[in-house]
């Protein structure tokens, strides 16, 4: 089981509280837990990584075990105490104003 | 019971205003979408509880939301249980997918070189005449898309972009946006949309191909000030009962066409400025229009900190302002492109927002008016719907 952490607009989006539980299938990489995560909650397509290209979208940000992840490769497998449940994927809004 | 329900479009959220048909007590309810930009919420002409609102975000991107029990609850079309697996499987969730189609090309950019073709969001929404699943997009960068599911998918009609003159489109101050839909109820082959900074174009086929109608507009501020395309218009209007008629905001200038846009004719007359963003016409009257004059393109308020409508009787060239119950001294808000609207009741109901988040409602026409509500986020867009 995976935690993943949402900032507050996709939260609201999605509908969900504080953090969301995931199960991912296969190794956990920065590209699995995203699917698993649009799978679950088809409403947040295309608002973390693009629909055509999948890039993340700019003003978007990862981070785990307080290190930010942002520009790792899709298939970085990600550590133990996440594909544990033990610390959270965060989901984060650049700070940019607004 | 008949009243109003007016849509409102913010810079930070939507809101629904509602009011029985004397128009003068209003309920507020929202925001929704709180914290988002709303630039557009319409509803659909044969099913009033049927709504579309457009949300964006600089970090999140495009979404749409649709409501099915006039703005009570709201869901991103697709994202249903059911809808939640398709053929394969797989997750749908393409209501915010707005692909160009094939290669994008690239138009005009500010400083004059060629820019690649970015979607950016949905600018304007216009439900069809006939059928509450089919409705059309318009977006930055200038783009006409259409659903024909309620707003779970999107196909871009492509014509319009792909016209031999959209390098030549370029983005005004807000950005290069197709902002104005409007479709001709005597012949659902024809359309007419604009874009800023491109200008006005018609179909005749149903979005197949497109036809620049910008003949008789001046433009002094770009190369050729009567060039085919490039005009900044800020918005276009048409009565329902006369469907060859248009009435344009240009940047500067009112202009009329009394052909379908073939050619235009100014008809700014004794405005203390002609320029401006949104322009209206009456419910009932096809020669009375409105607009809200703003000084000039560098400051972006009223003449005088005066908040003033204007209405022609005459279909343009002689304007009466209208002031009673707008503030007189020390305004300095700007009303934009698709922040004005009209109720169908009798007497015309005219509505519109500022950018200093008030809503202005007039019971009788323009003759006077009153503050709905006074402080929300900044306006972006305001739809009055006719509750029967």
């Amino acid at each position: 089981m995976i935690r993943v952490v949402l900032p507050h607009h996709l939260r609201t989006l999605a509908r969900v509280g504080d953090e969301v539980q995931l199960e991912v299938n296969g190794l956990a990489t920065l590209q699995s837990v995203l699917d698993a995560l649009e799978a679950k909650y088809p409403m947040l397509r295309g608002t973390i990584r693009d629909h055509e290209t999948q890039k993340r979208r700019a003003l978007v940000r990862f981070f785990v075990c307080g290190e930010d992840v942002s520009h790792e490769p899709p298939d970085t497998p990600l550590p133990t105490v996440v594909t544990n449940g033990t610390e959270p994927f965060f989901i984060m809004g650049a700070i940019a104003g607004g | 019971m008949s009243g109003v329900r007016l849509l409102v479009g913010t810079r930070k959220g939507a809101f629904v205003l509602t009011s029985d048909a004397k128009r003068k007590d209003w309920k507020v309810d929202g925001p929704h979408f709180a914290g988002w930009e709303i630039y557009h919420v319409k509803g659909s002409p044969v099913d009033p509880n049927r709504l579309y609102a457009s949300q964006s975000s600089a970090w999140f991107g495009q979404i749409i939301q649709r409501s099915d029990d006039g703005g009570k609850t709201w869901e991103t079309p697709g994202s249903s249980p059911e809808d939640l697996k398709g053929p394969e499987g797989m997750p749908k969730g393409e209501s915010n997918k707005f692909v160009y189609d094939g290669i994008p090309g690239t138009h005009m950019w500010y400083d004059g070189t060629q820019h690649p073709w970015e979607f950016k969001r949905v600018w304007h929404l216009e439900p069809s005449l006939d059928d509450p699943d089919h409705v059309y997009a318009g977006v930055e960068d200038a783009a006409l898309f259409e659903s024909k599911d309620g707003g779970k998918s999107w196909n871009e009609l492509s014509g319009l972009r792909q016209h031999d003159t959209g390098p030549k489109w370029q983005p005004g101050a807000g950005g290069m946006c197709l902002h104005s839909i409007i479709i001709d109820p005597e012949n659902p082959k024809r359309m007419f949309i604009a874009i800023s900074a491109a200008g006005a174009f018609r179909t005749d086929d149903g979005g197949k191909t497109w036809k620049p109608i910008n003949k008789g507009l001046h433009s002094q501020y770009i190369p050729d000030p009567h060039a085919e395309v490039g005009h900044c218009v800020h918005h276009i209007a048409m009565h329902p009962s006369r469907p060859s008629t248009l009435f344009m905001q240009k940047h500067w200038d009112i202009m009329r066409s009394d052909d379908a846009g073939d050619s235009w004719r100014e008809v700014s007359g004794n405005l203390p400025s002609d320029f401006g963003f949104p322009i209206d016409i009456h419910a009932h009257e096809p020669d009375t229009i409105y607009v809200v004059p703003i000084k000039s393109d560098s400051l972006h308020y009223p003449p005088d900190g005066k908040l003033r409508v204007y209405r022609s009787r005459s279909g343009g060239n002689e304007w009466e302002e209208l002031t009673k119950g707008l503030p007189q001294k020390d305004c300095y808000v700007n009303v934009l492109r698709d922040a004005m609207t009209v109720d169908s009741l009798d007497s015309c109901g005219i509505y519109f927002g500022t950018t200093g988040g008030q809503v202005y409602g007039s019971n009788d026409a323009g003759d006077t008016w009153n503050a709905i509500v006074r402080d929300l986020p900044a306006v972006l867009s305001v739809e009055a719907q006719t509750l029967s």
